[in-house]
């Protein structure tokens, strides 16, 4: 019972980062932007659903297994969003309308 | 109870990341692109963990290790690509 109810608040909120992941995705105007609306909170959602998964589990060689995909994820997923967000600076990835203004 | 909390959670997960492809279709840089394949990449993680789990084929788990490194793997190799017009 009482585990149940640690698994739905553990994947409500994960389903909450991961939609404002998503909706930052989808409105933010520039790369960077949308870089900070979902690295940190997709992190956190995968970490949060996979940490929902382990206490599915329980004690269970399983559960090992998911926090290692946790750990693994927790380590990649900021290195990558700060390659990507290297690779678009040097290439000096900006939007439209800031090119038209001449800011860049 | 818990079954049918994570079967929702699977079905909400997928559509998430069907709105994520948005982005990758219709980015206008490549690195939007990039942003958005790393998004999916991680949901679709989740997603293989998750159905793993609560159909009780731990085998699956390994998939989803695998999922994860790949998915670093390819964003690792496209940034530099974009960043030097080669990989190494």
């Amino acid at each position: 019972m009482i585990k149940d109810i640690i698994i739905l608040l553990l994947t409500l909120s994960s389903l909450f980062f991961f939609m404002v992941g998503t909706v930052g995705l989808i409105r933010l105007p520039d790369v960077f932007s949308r870089m900070h609306a979902t690295t940190k909170s997709d992190t956190l959602g995968a970490g949060l659903g996979l940490l929902a998964l382990i206490v599915y589990k329980g004690l269970d060689p399983v559960s090992l297994k998911l926090m290692l995909i946790l750990v693994f994820i927790f380590i990649t997923n900021p290195v990558a969003a700060h390659i990507i967000a290297k690779a678009a600076y040097h290439k000096k990835m900006r939007n439209q309308k800031e090119d038209d203004h001449g800011t860049v | 109870m818990s079954t049918s909390v994570l079967t929702a959670y699977t079905i909400i997960l997928s559509i998430f990341a069907f709105i994520c492809l948005y982005r990758a279709y219709a980015g206008p840089t490549t690195a939007d692109r990039v942003v958005s394949i790393n998004v999916i990449s991680t949901k679709v993680t989740v997603l293989i963990a998750v159905i793993a789990v609560f159909t009780e084929q731990n085998e699956f788990i390994d998939v989803a290790v695998i999922y994860a490194m790949m998915g670093f793997i390819a964003t690792i190799a496209v940034s530099k690509y974009i960043e030097k017009g080669k990989i190494y």
